[in-house]
């Protein structure tokens, strides 16, 4: 079995039965970001993990460097892409999955995920994160 | 106060010219804007330049000349040309010079520009996991505005099509070929909900202009035309722009709303008093957002108007009268300028067949771009 691991470090809580991302919060003016800032002004704090999906689109080509899937063209399968405004703290842009983007509706209940995204060159799985949609909604 | 008059255009053709660099590109526009003058490189006291991909504009005294003139390259990202052009107005406004050029020139490969994240201030995994595309952030924000403000795909096709008629019209433009309405819709979805004619392309080409003071302005041309207003701004807190990890929940105006205003501001004109506008159309969606962000018209409002004709070159309001981006594509130190000198033509009433009918006088212009920036400037007769 591969070993698998974040995709960047400080990007989302792992290993966790509930994965959040990592934002910061700056101390003087109550604003979030994402990723976390590096400052004495700013706190890290884990993020909403569920929210509204804002807007969306669908990625219908394959991306040119720095994108790393190693996919011939013909074989690339696109992608949706979207905000999620995570309640009271900032919009996060992230990729959608678990939905047909034909569904996709402003709006919608959506809920954070982590999913194997390519593998190293050590063979090791990377993570990325993502939102598909509530299991509830 | 000292008035800026532009007194010189040239242009090298958009699209793609193989063989021959940017640089070389720049020159030829260099040199068909002192032609236009009727002046020569020596009489020129100063210059600013700039491309994003083609080198340095300052190296072009090599071909024109090495008078010694002070020439200083701009690099502003796709306000290259507009920074230029604000500088060499500033210039002038100083009483430092009397007349001098503005010129933007570039030449990008095929194909979606390529981004790093790192210079761009973010971190690697934004651009590898694949967030990092213009096209992305076009396809949500009017996403969102189609949403908010009930416009439809009709209405992006409409501006698409639009583009490529007047492009048809333009000798210096890159697609000359009429599209329709329903080819626009059909075409390849490139990032929801904006077709691959919805979109325009990084491309080839050069700008150049002369600028002096409005009171020598007559030694150089029958039909001056004079920089009422020019001014640039930077993102404030709150807008939407490309390559953004994250966004503030409370949204904001863009760039473009700020540039617009002061531009205004600056020329002492309102809104009613412009005849036509050249609006910064990466795609579709783009036009039609900043005619709102611009101030000529409520959000929303742009339905009718694209569906009424308004925009077109005989309609009430006509925008893009050169096929704008999409018929030009995005030569981006060149774009800009190219606006500028769209709306010099069409003032001068030399515009042919796409000519602005009852000799228009007043014209506005407004780039965008990365990362969040915004130029405009209006220009009367």
């Amino acid at each position: 079995m591969s070993t698998q691991k974040p995709i960047a470090d400080n990007l989302f809580t792992w290993p966790s039965d509930s994965p959040k991302l990592i934002g910061s919060k700056d101390t003087e003016t109550g604003r979030y970001f994402f990723p976390a800032k590096n400052s004495n002004q700013h706190e890290k704090v884990e993020l909403s993990n569920k929210g509204k999906l804002w807007t969306w689109t669908v990625q219908r080509f394959l991306p040119k460097t720095p994108y790393i899937e190693q996919v011939a063209p013909e074989d690339f399968k696109p992608y949706a892409v979207g905000y999620i405004e995570l309640p009271g703290e900032i919009m996060v842009e992230s990729r959608l999955v678990g939905i047909d983007p034909k569904e996709l509706e402003i709006g919608m209940e959506m809920e954070l995920t982590i999913e194997p995204f390519v593998k190293n060159e050590e063979g090791e799985e990377l993570l990325i994160f993502a939102f598909k949609p509530s299991v509830n909604s | 106060m000292t008035d800026v008059a532009i007194v010189g255009i040239g242009i090298h053709p958009f699209g793609r010219t193989d063989g021959v660099s940017g640089l070389q590109q720049g020159v030829h526009a260099a040199k068909e804007a002192l032609s236009d003058a009727e002046i020569e490189w020596k009489d020129i006291e100063f210059a600013y330049g700039g491309s994003s991909a083609a080198g340095s504009a300052d190296t072009m005294v090599s071909e024109l000349g090495l008078t010694g003139v002070p020439f200083m390259n701009v690099s502003n990202g796709c306000a290259t040309g507009g920074s230029a052009l604000l500088s060499a107005y500033t210039t002038i406004k100083s009483g430092q010079f009397d007349i001098g050029m503005a010129v933007g020139f570039d030449k990008h490969p095929r194909g979606a520009f390529n981004a790093d994240p790192e210079a761009a201030g973010l971190q690697k995994w934004y651009g590898e996991t694949g967030l990092m595309l213009t096209t992305q952030f076009f396809g949500m924000k009017i996403q969102r505005y189609m949403h908010d403000y009930g416009i439809t795909s009709d209405a992006l096709a409409l501006v698409a099509e639009k583009a490529f008629n007047n492009g048809s019209l333009n000798p210096n433009a890159w697609r000359r070929d009429p599209v329709s309405k329903e080819d626009i819709l059909n075409g390849m979805m490139v990032s929801d909900p904006l077709t691959k004619f919805m979109f325009c392309s990084p491309a080839e080409g050069a700008v150049a202009l002369i600028l002096c003071k409005a009171d020598i302005a007559s030694k150089f041309t029958t039909k001056p035309l004079y920089l009422k207003g020019a001014a640039f701004r930077s993102r404030p807190l709150g807008s939407f722009e490309v390559f953004s990890p994250s966004l503030e929940i409370e949204r904001g105006p863009s760039p473009t709303v700020g540039a617009a205003k002061a531009t205004f501001e600056m020329a002492g004109i309102g809104h009613e008093d412009i005849d036509l506008a050249q609006l910064q159309d990466t795609e579709s969606g783009a036009e039609i957002m900043h005619m709102a962000e611009n101030g000529f018209c409520k959000d929303g409002d742009q339905e009718k108007m694209l569906q009424d004709g308004d925009t077109n070159i005989d309609g009430k309001f006509p925008v893009n009268t050169d096929g704008g981006c999409i018929a030009n594509g995005e030569p981006v130190g060149a774009s800009g300028l190219r606006q500028v000198y769209e709306n010099c033509v069409q003032l001068r009433g030399a515009a042919g067949k796409r000519q602005v009918p009852n000799n228009p006088k007043t014209a506005y212009t407004h780039v965008y771009g990365a990362p969040g920036i915004s130029a405009c400037t209006i220009i009367t007769n």
